[in-house]
């Protein structure tokens, strides 16, 4: 690809990149880029980036097409169909732009101000000198490396034939800067595991999973930047717990009572057996309606402190509310939080809230 | 990006160009030297991207072009067979990957392109040093993002780009500044026809050609000058070239006038483009099919050659393409001259066999569509030759939108019926007609606009976003009559605000009282 082109490319990838932050709160809400996610790419959909020119309406339009068809008949697919289409130039149309996993968890930690992770454990010793001789285009101000863009913006200047040696002054412009990166993915080494876990009893409604599925795509999304290989478990329960797939995680409904205990032991042994803590950097969500036999609430604070608290470095516990749930466990845990750093409490009532509550979780950098 | 330039032809093309363009030759066709660059598909998609003009100046839309140019191709949607650079010399690109047989039509259909870049009408007043005309552009382009900031620059071209096809293509060509002195006070008008200049037409084109609205402005507006010379308005007559009238009268610093004029100055030299695309591209298309099955195909090759042309005049969905069209029209018009179907006999004539039967052997056919590339452009092309007979052999068929169900419709097969849509949608590049009206409305110097109204209202997020843009040229609040359901309305942006008010009383009176619009 040609320098020129990817300049103009480039820099329309950044006007992408700020409207999708602009509108992230929208974007996240309607959970629209889930469920489109192929391999590690997101299709986003981005009517408004076109450059505005007066066009006609829909309204009384037409024009002329070609083909087997009785009139009255629909067409097929009725946007702009059959036009003769004007003009020479390409264009046009953007409807869906395509994002990385990376680019979008970097938009959501610029847009929460997120702390990047330091994720602990014994392959993460990383030596400073390493960190930062990665150079790239973009970036901070304040990282900027002078030397360099100076150096880019004389050598382009001479070769432009705007550099005059009587005025030697040298401005760099935007592709000449370059930016020492914190971006060298930290510590190569390091590998994640992130259990979810949810309350699937009666109770919960699907308007509720699907909240639930929209947060952890984003929680997922912003972890998984920051390790090398990441792993994921998945755990329901009503009055038991089991571990299954994505898939059923998200699409099971169970009429038994609830018994949140269940599922945190079960987390547990899954760490135990899979998931030393000295090796992987171990993550647990779980998210109910708060409703709870209220015998086992104290089994559930004392497996959370004694057990999964030493082993996690990040427990987060976020309630959906629940038109039939009393709620009141979202109480007890959140007494167990104030004097617990690794745990994070959360309300998520509506999908508006996703954001906020994303923030709440991945706002410790842990 | 002169790196483009400097590929030589491998030997096996450049006997194959030497080939094509001796056929080319003798068939009479009549181009500048023609130069053909190899280039990779990645290369041909970055050149496509910027029109066709790898210099061109740097804006971020040209980035997103290239992407969806990208994506198409890799995903195996789209591909660009051809690109021809209307310029003297002409250059055209060839796709490094090409099977050879691909390579002879496309080099073909490039000698058709050229011809008609030398010999239409509608391109006689373009730049044929466009080349160097746009990298001298960008370089400007480039020297003032330096100088003045590459956010302030590309913002600038941001509004530019909204504005760039509210250009007057009825005039001959671009009026430079200068040569004109429309809005010089002390100027003397000679004798002036009240009637205004008037592109010859039938009847039931008028309302495409001349639009009836704008003609009675341009007539009243002609009488209001002669008769009552103080009151001049300012533009005097409605202007159409609304970049023209924001260079000249927009507070814009000298760098912002310069971008203007470079966005004008290329709208120009691409809008004969747009405006001859069925005329142009069935030119093409006719010369590499004569060409390739006459002359160059070898017999083993007839199966690609066929897949490939089938490919380029396939219709997808029930989408007009304009090289089937032209092409066919052409062929049709060839035709029928050979025959002599056509004339006062044949057209009173109403016997369908007499008719279908009718032959003089004339042989005039060829004459004729060499004719036809040279004097005419896309609606004077379909106005003068589609026939009902046509329209029924093609399948065309008119459509239009259903409000209620939200949805386009087949509307009818009627001759008439789709002729008169097919003409509509290339009137203007079927884009709406908007005029200045006033630079000093409400003597305030304010921007008033027009949207020449003919049954189909304006996108309005469109309107309104363009219409920001305008403002922050102007500086002052702009304003735009238009229609919206039915109801003559003025769209406002003042800067910070959006309104949208119905006009109470008639366009007429309006416009000749304007002080009664406050
Ligand atoms: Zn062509």
């Amino acid at each position: 690809m040609g320098q020129k082109i990817e300049r103009d490319l480039q820099r329309f990838r950044k006007i992408v990149r700020g409207k999708v932050k602009s509108d992230l709160r929208k974007y996240i809400s309607r959970g629209e880029m889930i469920g489109k996610k192929g391999n590690d790419l997101v299709s986003i959909p981005l009517p408004s980036i076109e450059i505005p020119q007066f066009r006609y309406g829909s309204k009384n339009s037409g024009g002329v097409g070609v083909g087997e068809g009785q009139p009255g008949q629909p067409l097929s697919n009725p946007e702009g169909e059959g036009e003769p289409k004007a003009g020479d130039q390409p264009g046009g149309h953007i409807l869906e732009v395509e994002l990385t996993l990376e680019e979008l968890a970097e938009i959501l930690g610029e847009e929460l101000a997120l702390p990047r992770i330091e994720p602990r454990g014994k392959a993460n010793v990383v030596s400073e000198k390493d960190k930062y001789t990665s150079i790239r285009r973009v970036g901070p101000e304040s990282l900027r490396h002078f030397k360099r863009t100076y150096k880019n913006a004389l050598k382009r200047q001479i070769s432009s034939g705007t550099y005059v040696p009587d005025d030697p002054r040298v401005v760099p412009v935007r592709e000449d800067k370059q930016y020492r990166s914190w971006k060298v993915t930290p510590q190569p080494e390091s590998v994640a595991c992130i259990i979810y876990m949810m309350d699937v009893s009666g109770s919960m409604t699907d308007e509720q999973k699907e909240i639930v599925r929209i947060e952890s795509f984003w929680i997922d999304t912003w972890i998984k930047r920051h390790y090398k290989g990441i792993e994921r478990a998945y755990i329901v329960h009503d009055a038991v717990a089991r571990e299954v797939d994505e898939h059923t995680f998200y699409h099971t409904r169970e009429s038994g009572g609830t018994k949140i205990s269940s599922a945190y032991e079960l987390a547990n042994k899954i760490i135990d057996s899979r998931y030393p803590p000295n090796d992987w950097n171990v993550y647990a969500f779980h998210f109910s309606d708060g409703d709870n036999w209220g015998d086992d609430v104290p089994k559930c604070l004392e497996i959370l402190s004694k057990q999964l608290l030493p082993k996690v470095n990040l427990f987060g516990y976020g309630q959906v509310e629940s038109p039939y749930g009393s709620g009141e466990f979202f109480d007890h845990i959140a007494e167990l939080a104030a004097a617990e750093e690794k745990i994070v409490v959360s309300k998520v009532p509506d999908r508006d809230a996703i954001l906020g509550s994303i923030k709440e979780f991945l706002s410790t950098g842990r | 990006m002169n790196t483009f330039y400097h590929t030589n032809l491998p030997p096996h093309l450049r006997i194959l160009k030497d080939e094509i363009e001796g056929y080319a030759r003798e068939y009479g066709l009549d181009f500048y030297e023609t130069i053909f660059e190899v280039v990779d598909a990645d290369d041909l998609n970055e050149i496509a991207a910027y029109g066709g003009f790898p210099t061109r100046y740097p804006h971020w839309s040209f980035g997103m072009s290239y992407e969806e140019l990208k994506k198409g191709y890799d995903y195996g949607l789209s591909k660009i067979y051809e690109m021809v650079i209307n310029n003297d010399p002409c250059y055209a690109y060839l796709m490094r990957c090409n099977h050879t047989v691909d390579q002879k039509l496309v080099m073909a259909h490039v000698y058709g392109h050229c011809d008609f870049f030398k010999n239409n009408a509608y391109f006689s007043h373009t730049n044929r040093k466009m080349m160097d005309e746009i990298a001298n552009h960008g370089a400007r382009i480039r020297g003032y993002a330096e100088r003045f900031g590459e956010d302030e620059v590309e913002a600038f071209l941001d509004r530019c780009m909204s504005v760039d096809d509210l250009i007057d293509i009825h005039s001959v060509a671009i009026r430079r500044r200068g040569e004109h002195s429309r809005y010089d006070f002390n100027e003397q008008s000679g004798e002036e026809d009240p009637h205004a200049n008037r592109f010859k037409s039938k009847d039931y084109m008028e309302d495409y050609i001349n639009p009836p609205e704008r003609m009675r402005q341009d007539e009243e507006t002609a009488r209001h000058k002669r008769d009552s010379k103080p009151d001049r308005g300012f533009p005097e007559e409605p202007e159409k070239d609304v970049l023209l009238f924001m260079i000249e009268h927009a507070p814009l610093k000298p760098w912002q006038r310069d971008i203007l004029s470079i966005i004008r100055d290329e709208a120009y030299y691409f809008y004969p483009q747009a405006q001859t695309k069925i005329l142009n591209e069935g030119w093409a298309s006719f010369w590499h099919s004569t060409i390739m099955t006459q002359k160059a195909l070898e017999p083993a090759e007839l199966i690609d050659y066929a897949d490939h042309h089938s490919g380029t005049m396939a219709t997808s969905g029930k989408r007009l393409n304009p090289y089937k069209v032209g092409i066919e029209l052409l062929r049709d018009v060839e035709e029928r001259w050979n025959r002599g179907q056509f004339g006062p006999e044949y057209d009173d004539c109403d016997d369908l066999d007499t008719r279908r039967a009718w032959n003089k052997k004339l042989g005039i056919g060829r004459e004729k569509i060499f004719e036809v590339r040279r004097v005419h452009n896309d609606i004077t092309f379909i106005d003068t030759f589609l026939t009902p007979e046509f329209c029924v052999r093609h399948k065309l068929f008119s459509f239009n939108y259903q409000n209620q169900q939200g949805q386009f419709v087949i509307e009818s097969r009627e001759f008439q019926m789709v002729k008169q849509r097919l003409l509509f949608s290339l009137t203007n590049f079927g884009k709406p007609f908007i005029y200045v009206l006033n630079g000093n409305h409400r003597n305030r110097g304010e921007l008033l606009l027009k949207h020449g109204h003919n049954g189909i209202d304006l996108k309005l997020n469109h309107a309104r976003d363009t219409l920001v843009h305008l403002q922050k040229m102007w500086s002052r609040p702009v304003h735009l009559e238009t229609m919206i359901d039915d109801k003559p309305t003025l769209l406002s942006f003042d800067g910070t605000d959006h309104t949208a008010q119905t006009i109470g009383e008639s366009d007429e009176n309006r416009r000749n009282t304007p002080a009664k619009t406050r």
